[in-house]
């Protein structure tokens, strides 16, 4: 901190806190604010400051190493530690990133979509949710995992339960009960760890540990987290909650919980399996690897073909999303560095991919008030530049090179032919699906642009409200697939921290 | 003016182009002018580039780096410079062309015509200049997605399924069977930039060398090696200046080229003769060369018929690399632009006979050479050229690719080739026959000659001229080609 003044200095230490009490204490202010639009501003200011926090905090990450917080100065392993190192810290602005989006474009939709009385209550809950993905992400502390999960869990749940379609209302109930069911398998987890090792803290677990690895207890700990994480990041067969979560809330949620809450669950995996029990354990003695990929490779390809015969846009862009998580599981199972660069690069691209396409499907909406495909019929004339978006977000989510899918792919496949013989295979298997994502994104495209307006009702294009954040993320696509040197090194840099374990 | 800046002006002047389109689509005049003029420019500059790379310079220039060490580069080497020159040369006549068809035929939507052509031809520019596999790949798949409006310019359902053929194939291949050859290169050889006598030499061995090779020219589609060619056909669909252009020679000659120059610089002719990797694909070749003709054969309508000699042709193309010798890639080389040439001065032909006489049938052409002269006798030395006659430039190409079959010990190819060459002369030489020799059905609407609009008879006389004229003067393509063989 030498040459900083005293007073940012301070600012600069604190930042981890920072990082969740700034939207988790937005959130009640928000709930008492009367007014919507004041709430929405709040909401957005919070999300911006969000974001500069996780850009500031993976600075000083990546240029002076892990940052460890102790809360209320308690010193680890007793008291609580947010610790930051650069593969949280990539997941922060993953998170951040589009919540900084997002935020600006609800403010119209939300207007559209949601009762006005209501409207405080949401960025309430939205705000929560965020802060208890960034939460999850930011805390060195396992059982801390497990409260702010509860947290931006049951925002979540409010938050879908606001969509208008009635059905909204057993989407949420629906991922209630399933994700109720996820959450308490993985705090019985944390609990027997904690029986074992008597203590919570990530980094004293990953030493104490190995100490333990022949119990039985251990193991079935690990099973435990295993389920319940894979049940949160919709691991195909565990994905059926999310479907129908995505396809009725309202289109700024499905925006931001596809962005951001599977990811934050992938980083829970990474973190715990790989981070904590270790590489070691995870994939020689749990055989990890080898239990991971099928269960990928059936999602990629059952979800890519289920998504293919889908009406509904957005109920066929949640089906592609369990594919795409397929494939960032897909690139865990690889156990290598490049299968983990692959798979968190993809966390980042395919939130900008999928943020992207979720919200042109909101300014459809927010016009048509329906993304079946056929009332979608001729918008490419009548909404030019959410179309535009929409196909550039779908060439991406293909893998066409200059987008950010394409640098996935690259590394995905990349990472499957390193290892030879057999997973040719796979890569093989990567590239049909890639063909598949082709297909359905296609239908929407061929809808759009080569048949006739179908509606009476003359509409226009979305208003730029909507459309400025949309084509942020869509440059964002474009920006991060023509120059993915800096983005790659970072995963690399991630992937190989999480190879090593937390010690080193 | 510095040569790496005209490699990024070959793709900036027609990218530029489309915002000039636009901004005057309220004047058809001006519209047309733009076009021209950025179609004349882009010649000139592709000439410039082209006195240099004959000194035996190879220009590059960087555009990004999205993977480390997988640039995006352009590099001006002879065969990309061939083939940017075939490109933009006909670019300008196909404008022309264009102006005369889109009026006469009073399409709609001549402004996005314009401008999504001036685009595909930007593509086209980067693919011929590609430095890397992987900026080829980029260009490649641009070209598909700038062509597609193009395909599917009627908006009709006929249009509708061509244009999810049309994409489904050529993205299908690509993504499925290229990029997976792009990235086993990468992981094998370390690198994916084009270099004299490849980069795979004792890096790669076996039973894979062969499948590589096939990832790669079954993956590119727009080669249209059989079980891979009918978007081609589908294509059809288009307005006739997209199937000159385009669908005879822009497209498909990215695609045959670059199986040429894959051939060429990533495997290496030594190479791949000495790993006899190529020989089953030669097969696959001849036996898209001789079903395509045998196809032709069966279509009545004529732009379908002019579609399936395309992609016996294109194999042609093909074989020539796959013969693994340098006069193999001599004749494939020479043949990409001899059959640009040949083919274009066809497709203009159907056109014109389109928008005059109103038919599509070979069948309804009786006697139409009549009223038609000149169309016709433009088609029948088009023909000349596609069979490989004297005195059409299309009997060069045919000659060495004869010469490197037997070179290579493959008898059979050269009986292939004779065969397919008197198909194809029966199956095209019967359209000029039948104008000019049968007594038509029902009388004539006209009386006396009446030809397609002018602008597109001008086109349609300098690419016939064209064909005569290469028979006498191949010698600087030629020589170009020696250069890359020689490499």
């Amino acid at each position: 901190m030498a040459g900083a003044g005293e007073g940012t200095g301070r600012v600069t230490a604190q930042l981890p806190i920072l990082q969740v009490v700034v939207p988790l204490l937005a959130a009640p202010i928000c709930a008492v604010l009367r007014h919507g639009r004041a709430a929405a501003w709040l909401a957005v200011l919070a999300s911006w400051s969000v974001l500069a926090i996780a850009l500031a905090l993976l600075g000083q990450v990546m240029a002076g190493g892990v940052v460890s917080y102790h809360i209320g100065d308690w010193v680890p392993p007793i008291g609580i530690e947010y610790r930051v190192d650069i593969v949280n810290a990539w997941v922060l602005v993953i998170v951040a990133s589009i919540g900084a989006v997002v935020t600006p474009y609800s403010v119209a939709s939300v207007e559209h979509e949601i009762a006005s009385r209501r409207i405080p209550l949401f960025y309430a809950a939205y705000l929560l949710c965020l802060s208890g993905l960034l939460g999850i992400t930011i805390t060195g502390d396992m059982f801390n995992v497990f409260v702010f999960l509860e947290i931006s869990s049951l925002s979540a749940y409010a938050l879908i339960s606001l969509g208008r379609p009635r059905r909204a209302l057993t989407a949420a109930y629906r991922y209630l009960i399933m994700g109720s069911v996820g959450a308490t398998f993985i705090v019985i987890g944390i609990g027997l760890l904690y029986v074992m090792t008597g203590s919570l803290n990530m980094a004293d677990l990953a030493g104490l540990l190995p100490g333990v690895w022949d119990s039985r207890t251990v193991k079935v700990a690990y099973g435990f987290l295993g389920v319940g994480i894979c049940l949160k990041l919709a691991l195909f067969p565990l994905h059926l909650w999310l479907p129908n979560a995505y396809a009725f809330a309202p289109s700024p949620v499905t925006a931001f919980m596809a962005s951001t809450a599977t990811k934050v669950a992938v980083y829970m995996l990474l973190r715990f399996f790989l981070s904590i029990f270790g590489a070691a354990f995870s994939f020689d003695v749990m055989a990890l690897d080898r239990v991971l990929l099928p269960l990928a490779l059936v999602a990629v390809v059952s979800m890519s073909l289920v998504a293919i015969f889908q009406v509904d846009v957005k109920r066929l862009l949640a089906y592609s999303s369990v594919a795409q998580i397929g494939y960032m599981i897909l690139g865990l199972s690889f156990a290598s560095i490049t299968g983990l660069t692959a798979t968190l690069l993809h966390l980042f691209n395919h939130a900008l991919m999928k943020g992207a396409l979720f919200m042109a499907l909101g300014c459809v909406v927010y016009r048509i008030g329906s993304v079946h495909i056929d009332a979608m019929a001729g918008l490419g004339k009548r909404m030019p530049w959410t179309m535009a978006a929409f196909v550039v977000g779908g060439l991406s989510l293909v893998g066409v090179p200059l987008t950010v899918g394409f640098i996935s792919k690259w590394y995905l496949i990349l990472g499957a032919l390193e290892k030879g013989g057999p997973w040719i295979a796979v890569a093989v298997l990567v590239l049909v699906t890639s063909v598949m994502a082709l297909v359905y994104v296609w239908r929407v495209v061929e809808a759009a642009y080569l048949r006739e307006f179908s509606g009476d009702e003359p509409t226009g294009e979305a208003p730029l409200s909507l459309l400025a954040p949309t084509w942020v993320l869509v440059a964002a696509n474009l920006y991060f697939g023509i120059d993915a040197v800096r983005t790659a090194g970072v995963a690399r840099q991630a992937a190989e921290v999480l190879m090593a374990g937390i010690g080193s | 003016m510095s040569i790496e800046l005209l490699l990024a002006l070959s793709l900036a002047v027609p990218a530029a182009g489309t915002l000039l389109i636009l901004l005057l689509r309220k004047s058809p005049n001006a519209r047309e002018a733009a076009s021209l003029v950025t179609a004349g420019a882009l010649f000139a500059i592709v000439l410039r580039i082209y006195g240099v790379v004959s000194t035996g310079e190879r220009p590059e220039l960087v555009l990004a780096e999205p993977i480390r060490g997988i640039p995006i580069a352009l590099e001006a080497e002879p065969l990309g410079v061939l083939f940017a020159l075939i490109a933009s040369f006909l670019w300008i006549v196909t404008t022309m062309y264009s102006i005369g068809y889109m009026r006469g035929h009073h399409e709609k939507n001549q402004t996005r015509f314009y401008v999504f052509f001036a685009f595909a031809i930007a593509s086209v520019m980067g693919v011929a200049f590609a430095g890397n596999v992987f900026t080829l790949f980029v260009f490649y798949e641009i070209l598909s997605l700038t062509t597609f409006p193009l395909v599917t310019h009627a908006g009709t359902d006929a249009a509708r399924r061509a244009g999810r053929v049309y994409l489904g194939i050529l993205f299908g291949t690509s993504i499925a069977f290229q990029l997976l050859a792009i990235v086993w290169t990468y992981a094998v050889a370390g690198t994916l930039d084009f270099q004299a006598g490849g980069i795979l030499d004792g890096r790669l061995a076996g039973i894979a060398v062969p499948v590589l090779l096939g990832l790669f020219v079954f993956g590119i589609g727009k080669a249209a090696v059989m079980p891979f060619h009918r978007w081609l056909p589908a294509a059809m669909v288009a307005p006739t200046p997209v199937s000159a252009l385009l669908h005879a020679v822009a497209v498909v000659k990215a695609g045959v080229f670059s199986v040429l120059k894959i051939s060429v610089y990533v495997f290496g002719i030594d190479f791949l003769a000495g790993a006899g990797a190529s020989v089953w694909l030669m097969w696959a070749a001849a036996a898209t060369i001789i079903l395509g003709s045998l196809v032709a054969f069966t279509k009545d309508n004529l732009k379908a018929r002019l579609a399936y000699s395309t992609v016996s042709q294109l194999s042609y193309v093909v074989l020539g690399a796959m013969l693994a010798n340098s006069w193999g890639v001599i004749g494939s080389g020479l043949h990409i632009l001899m059959h640009a040439f040949g083919k274009i001065t066809l497709f203009f032909c159907a056109g014109a006979i389109m928008v005059a006489a109103h038919k599509s049938e070979v069948s309804q052409l009786k006697g139409l050479g009549r009223t038609m002269p000149v169309t016709f006798g433009a088609f029948f030395i088009g023909t000349l050229s596609i069979v490989g006659l004297p005195p059409t430039g299309g009997s060069w190409s045919k000659w060495f690719l004869g010469v490197g079959s037997l070179e290579a010990g493959q008898v059979g190819l050269m009986a292939v080739l004779m065969v397919s060459s008197l198909l194809s002369l029966a199956y095209l030489m019967e359209i000029p026959l039948k104008g000019f020799f049968q007594k038509p059905d029902e009388p004539p609407h006209h009386e006396g000659i009446h030809e397609g609009p002018k602008w597109s008879l001008v086109a349609i006389v300098t690419t016939a001229v064209a064909c005569l004229a290469l028979f006498l003067y191949p010698e600087p393509f030629y020589r170009l080609m020696t250069m890359v063989a020689g490499s």
